[in-house]
């Protein structure tokens, strides 16, 4: 029998204030270093998810904008940035680095603003994690002579890079840093829904006083980014979103000779033995699916949990939702923040429904949804078979498939049975396991004993469909180099 | 009439460590310098490059499963047996295509020897030069490994025909991939007199396998096949490479090709670890630390 | 599955005590966890129960050998009435004294809803002879003690004779009677959070009613993520056994905002069943000061001087 207590523990709704945060109401593109009107006049708003209401209006670049942006970069590249001494460069990104510190908490409010997210998720991850970034690569400008023995690295002139909506400001930072500490200058496009942070770190450049055309960054819808990328002018194409656009990038790309890195979609197994430190896996399983509100491309969507613990982890796991707080992203007490839009809420909600249509058992929490913006509350599905779309497709939501599993090998089979290969989890107390499971799982990053973690040093991409080409440490730099004996 | 006929050698293709004709029964005539007939090669099929296809999919758990350290060996192997045969070698690529002087077959022979000797050290050595412990800012252990890719699709070259075969097999299957080749088009004999040492140095079946026949045939079904991972299009004219990438492109298989520098094949800057991680995917595995 | 009791075996090897699953911990990942329960905002209304709860929960303690029958009726003054000047505020759950102050304390709340609650054991090292220990128990309970807090043998767990650790807590638990025993597992001892948790399950089926962290006697002692790590152990043996466990946490809790913190994390671990003397208990000596100092700003919104408050 539950024990009832005489305190309910009530948490305050936190409000993380706003008053940093100076929103225009309508915003340009950045490029050579201003803030310039798009040649078609096109706008745009950009959303509040958490509302639905607009924000600001934002313009929406057309190809005429691409033209320009590209040539600027190229002209910032020939005109001196190529040429600079690396130490140089460092300073500059050093700048960039510690302005965003600065300006931490202005950038976690709109950034949870604009996208969604909890704040909790945006001022303890994502910013500090862009400057930690910026800082990281600053430190690669002048020692890429240490980096390839053997070879000298050499910029490749102009890079396009397309960035989602999920990590707005942290993956600009990611596409960003190192594309300029190996001495290339760069167009970059944030996704439609979520362009704020990008316009507020064209300030932040321009206070550092990067020079103009280094950063160029455009605003606009799917065509604007086609454009980018399809640009003659582009010497390289980095691309993280979906794995649908980076097969149409990928061809569209064929023959063209320029270099292109993709991080696209994932469907990772989250493999839990009998012997685990079985509260510690709830923690990580939670944060795993729900940390961003699934909306990860490394979430953990699939739980492989052996046979012996599957009814203790999934009783742990659905306790521990319950406490799960889904609301207002700008509470700090909020674990569960808005979906990013209407059309991924929908997505989600379709998804959600083939699995109650396929036959698996859905485990939602008692949670009430904010009546306004675009909320869906933690899911869980038991009874689900491999051949379920929920257990096959990237659902981008707090949605979680529980299978089970009897040997090593057979969780193996299981985890690898997707074309997808971004991350994976194990978790076990035996060290012998670990290291063998590490070794079989076809994925680029394997947290074991733990989940979506994330550090400037340490490479981050995926095998397979997944995507090639790696951000982080060492090997983030290979994408922006030519080595040249 | 000289006093013995020679016994010429029958060409055939190389798929999971059996030498077989195509099963499509074709064959097509290879001209020497002078335009004589030097043999007929197996002209493959698209059921040819699926089956070799599977027999390189097949052997590659356990060709990345053994140690570094007998792969190096066996790497080495290769090496030996070739210098053992290397006058096969020289005369076989001094009659292929447009030929060459005996003296730049024999250069060749000895550079093609070199390269399999120096990718051979690499086997245990370039995990350590291209991985390592990521210092994360965090209570963790973090340390990123190259892994082989899997499967390889390599499109061979024009001529010379050995040297640059060699420069970019060894590298891939150092690590641990797999290779299915297209052999050159023209000059394919020598790619098949190469899978006959291969066969001879421990080189455990299916690891490489060896295409003859027309290109504009075996590419696309090589590029579109789900199960090759990465495609080395060096031996590609730009219009066909295009192709092929675009065929790649729907299941995001890794498109590689060689620099210019690379492709000086004579010279060392034909050779790097880079290479070799060309052909690996970095996989980074994160565990905490506590007591 | 080794169990703790069938097999002498050294700690690592033992994943169960009496057919009790016992799990193992992730100290980064239990770490983590507990840092984020402290990140927690308790909304403004519910920060007055959440202080008064404080002290509802509170074992107002003194353990010191210069303890005398003056300082002790005292302290039980303060005991019943927290706030000589605010008679609203309610008096906390039990004074915690050494054995031969038990009486004294019983006279002096004996018309309070205050318990009284004794160490014994051979507080704090738990090595006298095991006949003079359980005696001691006895004694305690015989002068008028309602709990009584011994101390988990680490002599034998650490040397992994777990049959006599478990031995001794439930000779104590039968030398109780009717009282409340309270197990003091020593966690700064242990080693790590597996030992912790191992510690704790042996400690509850051997028949604790509540387990506690540290005696106060030596430098480490409560932190939020041993208290997490017993909170979940108390959840499994729920889960497993059915039967509730209380968790007294203990040592270097000074101010309100850590009170709130463990609040936190017991109420989120084990939900708000727990939230309650019954199954709570914060031992302290200073915090009760700071409880009433947050109390006051928040009824007169003004910052207070820590000198106005009580010295006993």
């Amino acid at each position: 029998m539950e024990p009832v207590g005489d305190f309910d523990l009530e948490y305050a709704a936190a409000l993380e204030s706003t008053a940093p945060v100076r929103l225009g109401s309508q915003y340009g593109l950045f490029v050579e270093g201003e803030m310039v009107e798009p040649a078609a006049g096109r706008l745009a708003p950009t959303v509040n998810p958490a509302t639905g209401e607009a924000l600001a209006e934002v313009s929406v670049a057309d190809a005429a904008d691409v033209d320009r942006a590209v040539a600027a970069a190229r002209t910032a590249w020939e005109g001196g940035w190529r040429d600079l001494p690396g130490a140089e460069r460092a300073k500059y990104l050093y700048r960039v680095a510690r302005l965003l510190q600065e300006r931490a908490r202005e950038f976690a409010v709109l950034e949870t603003m604009d996208g969604g997210k909890p704040i909790r998720e945006s001022r303890d991850l994502d910013i500090p994690l862009a400057a930690a970034h910026f800082f990281h690569y600053a430190g690669w400008a002048d020692k890429l002579d240490y980096a390839f023995s053997g070879r000298r690295a050499a910029p490749l002139g102009v890079a396009a890079q397309v960035i989602p909506w999920n990590f707005p400001l942290l993956m600009a930072a990611w596409k960003l840093a190192p594309a300029l500490a190996c001495g290339n200058t760069a167009v970059l496009k944030p996704a439609p829904t979520t362009p704020l942070t990008a316009l507020l770190l064209a300030e932040v450049l321009r206070d550092a006083e990067l020079p103009p055309g280094v950063v160029n960054i455009i605003t606009g819808d799917d065509a604007a980014g086609a454009a980018l990328v399809a640009h003659p002018g582009v010497d390289k194409v980095a691309f993280t979103g979906s794995t649908e656009v980076g097969r149409a990038i990928a061809a569209e790309m064929a023959g063209t000779g320029k270099r292109l890195t993709l991080e696209l979609g994932g469907k990772a197994a989250n493999i839990v033995f009998d012997d685990a430190a079985l509260d510690q896996v709830t923690e990580g399983i939670v944060n795993g699916i729900y940390f961003n509100g699934g909306q990860v491309c490394c979430a953990g969507s699939r739980l492989l949990v052996q046979e012996t613990v599957a009814d203790t982890v999934v009783g742990k796991l659905q306790r521990r939702m319950d406490t799960l707080r889904v609301g207002d992203p700008l509470d700090k007490n909020t674990d569960i923040g808005a979906i990013n839009s209407q059309a991924q809420l929908d997505r989600i909600t379709e998804l959600v429904a083939s699995g109650v249509a396929e036959g698996a058992e859905l485990y939602t929490p008692d949670c009430v949804l904010p009546e306004r913006g675009f909320f869906h509350a933690p899911a869980l599905f038991t009874n689900v078979s491999t051949a379920h779309r929920i257990a096959q497709e990237e659902i981008f939501g707090p949605v979680l498939s529980v299978l089970t599993f009897r040997t090593a090998e057979e969780a193996v089979a299981k985890a690898n049975n997707t074309p997808y290969g971004l991350s994976a989890g194990i978790w076990t107390e035996k060290g012998s396991r670990i290291l063998w499971m590490a070794d079989q799982m076809q994925a680029g990053v394997v947290w074991a004993n733990t989940f979506n973690r994330f550090d400037p040093a340490s490479p981050f991409g995926g095998y397979r469909e997944s995507g090639y080409g790696r951000e982080g440490g060492r090997a983030g730099l290979l994408p922006y180099v030519e080595l040249v004996a | 009439m000289s006093d013995r006929l020679v016994v010429n050698k029958t060409y055939k293709q190389f798929i999971g460590g059996a030498f077989e004709r195509s099963e499509s029964g074709r064959s097509y005539p290879v001209a020497g310098v002078g335009g004589e007939l030097l043999a007929n090669a197996v002209q493959g099929s698209r059921k040819d490059v699926r089956d070799a296809v599977a027999a390189a999919r097949s052997a590659q758990g356990g060709w990345a499963g053994r140690t570094a350290y007998n792969r190096g060996q066996i790497l080495y192997r290769v090496a030996e047996v070739m210098e053992s045969r290397r006058d096969e070698f020289s005369a076989e690529v001094a009659r292929a295509g447009d030929g060459c002087s005996d003296e730049a077959a024999a250069q060749e022979t000895t550079a093609a020897i070199d390269r399999w000797v120096w990718y051979a050290g690499w086997a245990d050595k370039f995990a350590t030069v291209l991985g390592g412990a990521n210092p994360v800012a965090g209570p963790y252990f973090n340390l990123s490994v190259p892994e082989p890719v899997g499967v390889v699709g390599i499109v061979g070259f024009g001529e010379p025909p050995l040297l640059p075969l060699v420069s970019r097999l060894a590298p891939v299957i150092v690590s641990g991939n797999t290779a299915v080749v297209l052999a050159s088009e023209r000059c394919p004999l020598v790619a098949i007199t190469l899978a006959e040492t291969l066969a001879l140095s421990d080189v455990p079946s299916g690891v490489v396998n060896i295409i003859t026949g027309h290109r504009d045939e075996l590419v696309p079904p090589l590029a579109g096949h789900v199960a090759v991972d990465s495609l080395d299009l060096t031996g590609c004219e730009p219009d066909m490479a295009a192709d092929a990438s675009r065929q790649a492109a729907a299941t995001i298989t890794r498109v590689v090709s060689a620099s210019a520098a690379e492709r000086q094949w004579a010279d060392e800057s034909a050779q790097s670890p880079y290479l070799i991680d060309a052909f690996c995917e970095t996989k980074t595995v994160w565990h905490p630390k506590g007591r | 599955m080794t169990d703790l009791l069938a097999v002498e075996t050294p700690a690592g090897a033992a994943d169960a005590v009496a057919g009790v699953r016992i799990t193992p911990v992730d100290a980064v990942g239990l770490e983590q966890r507990a840092a984020a329960l402290c990140t927690r905002s308790i909304k403004t209304s519910s920060k007055a129960a959440a202080l008064d709860l404080a002290i509802r929960v509170m074992d107002l303690t003194t353990l010191e050998g210069a303890d005398t029958p003056e300082r002790v009726e005292a302290l039980c003054t303060r005991a019943h009435h927290p706030d000589a000047a605010d008679w609203s505020v309610p008096s906390v759950a039990a004074v915690c004294v050494y054995p031969e102050l038990v009486p004294v304390a019983a006279e002096a709340l004996a018309n309070s809803p205050v318990a009284v609650a004794s160490v014994a054991g051979g507080f704090p090292a738990g090595l006298a002879p095991l006949e003079a220990r359980l005696a001691e128990v006895a004694w305690a309970v015989a002068a008028g003690a309602d709990e009584v807090d011994i101390v988990l043998n680490r002599s034998a767990f650490l040397s992994g004779r777990y049959q006599k650790a478990y031995d001794e807590i439930a000779g104590a638990k039968q030398a109780c009677g009717s009282a409340h025993l309270k197990v003091i597992l020593e966690t700064g001892e242990l080693g790590s959070y597996d030992q912790i948790r191992r510690a704790s399950m042996l400690a509850m089926v051997a028949g604790a009613d509540f387990i506690k962290t540290s005696t106060g006697k030596i430098g480490t002692s409560a932190t939020p993520a041993v208290a997490l790590c017993m909170a979940e152990a108390i959840r499994d043996m729920a889960e497993q056994t059915g039967r509730s466990v209380g968790l007294k946490l203990a040592g270097g809790i000074r101010t309100a905002k850590q009170a709130w913190h463990y609040l936190v994390i017991v109420g989120e671990t084990l939900g708000p069943g727990w939230l309650t003397p019954e199954r709570f208990r914060l031992g302290a000596s200073s915090l009760l000061n700071d409880v009433l100092m947050q109390r006051a700003k928040l009824r007169d919104g003004r910052y207070q001087r820590r000198e106005d408050y009580s010295v006993d």
